[in-house]
């Protein structure tokens, strides 16, 4: 047996939360005594591809066939699940990102393997159980659930394990999988990226934005914020309700969960809607003019004051922190 | 047009979590469920697409007799008929199962999920939903219009989107933007007693996946407050001893 790690990119790039799940995958090999297979999908240079054996893929198949260039999920689930067979693996790791989310439920039925999604933890492997533990409620619990089946996929959440470099190297192979026509019925037409942006889910600090912020111009100060600090922005639900920020940005129960190292709230009273979405966060730094705001309660750092004048002032401060570093 | 939406019967979002049985069962007690967010916003837009007499409507749920309610909301709200597999949703994969067996006997030209349950939030039901029928899926979605015999959907993307065509029949699930959800008018609250819902037995699945445990997030410590003149000493703190700038 071995485990195969699927390695998504991004525009021939692979993201932090790739390398994630290529350490995650690897902690898995070792305890299960084995060796790590990568596969990667469309066109990677050669020395991008090298990085994932540095973090600890014994193997890396690539995939460079120009029908698979875009992310289809139907085709790329053949592909894998075909990987699998070949490399007899009976785990399949995969990032629970946008598009692991439409990918994985496929694997996992094609190798009739149990799914453990959104994993924030390595498994628990003891007496032939196989469990792992996941978010659920929407950030306001957690799930411990247990593969019965013999293969197994799971799904990682971003920011939920640590990339260690393992100063390896990994052999490099090419792979050829049988395409199947009808895995195109649905074609990408377009794909529009924001480069200079960080992107929410994959956020390591996210500046956050509340009805306290009274209008959408006033939004200037927290993308300085953010910028300065390298952090993608979001805000709460009424924020993104009225139209003043884009859905996308919405954290919270019926938006989006994050887990970064750093959430700053500002001008967001903390439902418990919204607490649901950042509860996996690391540190909650929250600024708020109600003292008595719920926030407060599961902050770890809090100011009570006016967002208007306190984000300026922690703007100079971070610059003057960041002169001094 | 045949749309069919999935639906699923979730605490309400102000539901404060908590367990039971040593932690091994959600504590449904007092606990009021509603129409899944999402899945809402995955009727409205089937809706809006057979409006004028170009379709119809079928919700269908996997649970057991209590989730009636919701069903009568959801028939309420414009779906124009409904079916409720009689059974306890034990997984994703189960349900993705019951639901594909239901659409391998009545063929639809679209079947819509909201993008995930925002109880067990696996966004799992759609994609898996696609791979037993053979069929394409696209997982959170923020835009779907039909063009004939395919469609244009926006699939949310880390920092952006994606624009795909898909050939008709597929799955996709449903996130915020897709549409505004609808409001039960007088009519609809009336003639939803009436309209059919037709309770089908399950089929036996083999299960994969069993909830074992469940606990609630750490509780943090105490918070500290700084003065707001002292944004100099936040940014310390965060480097030094949180030790995440």
């Amino acid at each position: 047996m071995a485990v195969l790690i699927y390695t998504e990119n991004a525009t021939g790039k692979f993201k932090k939360s790739t390398f994630e799940a290529v350490s995650y995958a690897k902690a898995i090999a070792i305890q299960s005594g084995t060796t790590l297979t990568a596969i990667s999908i469309g066109e990677v240079r050669i020395e991008e591809l090298a990085l994932l054996g540095k973090y600890g893929a014994d193997k890396i198949l690539q995939v460079a066939n120009a029908q698979l260039k875009n992310f289809i999920n139907q085709a790329y689930a053949s592909v894998i699940a075909e990987a699998a067979h070949k490399e007899n693996a009976d785990i399949v790791v995969l990032s629970n990102s946008f598009s692991g989310r439409g990918l994985a439920p496929r694997v996992a039925v094609k190798l009739e393997a149990g799914l453990a999604d959104g994993a924030i933890a390595l498994p628990e492997i003891s007496g032939g159980q196989f469990k792992v533990k996941k978010a659920a409620f929407s950030g306001k619990a957690f799930a411990t659930v247990e593969l019965t089946s013999t293969k197994k996929v799971i799904s990682l959440s971003p920011n939920s394990f640590q990339v260690i470099d393992k100063h390896a190297e990994g052999k490099i192979e090419e792979f050829s999988p049988a395409i199947k026509q009808t895995d195109f019925r649905a074609m990408v037409r377009e794909v529009i990226q924001s480069t200079d942006k960080v992107s929410l889910p994959d956020a390591e600090i996210v500046v956050s934005g509340g009805r306290g912020l009274k209008g959408p111009e006033n939004w200037g100060m927290l993308e300085e914020l953010a910028g300065l600090l390298g952090a993608a922005t979001a805000c709460s639900k009424p924020v993104s309700d009225a139209g003043w920020r884009s859905h996308s940005e919405h954290v919270g129960q019926t938006g989006i969960a994050v887990s970064p190292n750093l959430y700053i709230a500002i001008g967001i009273s903390g439902a418990i809607q919204h607490l649901a979405g950042v509860s996996s966060s690391k540190v909650i730094v929250v600024i708020n003019k109600d003292p008595e705001a719920p926030f407060f309660k599961v902050a770890d750092y809090g100011i009570v004051g006016d967002a208007f004048e306190v984000v300026p002032k922690l703007i100079a401060a971070v610059k003057e922190y960041k002169a001094s570093a | 047009m045949k749309i069919l939406v999935c639906i699923s019967n979730v605490p309400d979002t102000t539901t404060k979590i908590t367990f039971t049985d040593n932690n091994t069962q959600f504590n449904t007690n007092g606990v009021q469920f509603i129409l899944n967010p999402y899945d809402e916003i995955a009727l409205a837009r089937a809706i809006e697409l057979t409006e004028g007499g170009k379709g119809t409507v079928t919700v269908i749920n996997v649970g057991e007799v209590g989730t009636e309610a919701t069903i009568r909301k959801a028939l309420a709200i414009g779906a124009d008929n409904a079916v409720r597999i009689n059974a306890k949703p034990h997984d994703a994969w189960f349900v993705a199962k019951q639901i594909a067996n239901h659409v391998n006997q009545n063929p639809y030209d679209l079947v819509l999920t909201g993008r995930e349950s925002i109880d067990y939030n696996g966004s799992k039901v759609a994609a898996m939903l696609g791979e037993l029928l053979d069929i394409p899926s696209v997982s959170i979605i923020k835009k779907l219009d039909i063009d004939g015999d395919s469609a244009i959907v926006e699939r949310e993307i880390e920092g952006g989107k994606e624009i795909l065509t898909i050939t008709l029949p597929f799955v996709a699930g449903v996130a915020e933007g897709v549409a505004e959800p609808k409001i039960p008018n007088m009519r609809g609250i009336m003639s939803a007693r009436t309209k059919p819902l037709t309770v089908v037995e399950p089929v036996n699945v083999n299960t994969n996946v069993e909830y074992s445990h469940f606990e609630n997030p750490a509780a943090r410590g105490q918070v500290k407050l700084i003065s707001s003149d002292e944004s100099a000493k936040l940014v310390q703190l965060l480097h030094a001893e949180a030790r995440v700038i």
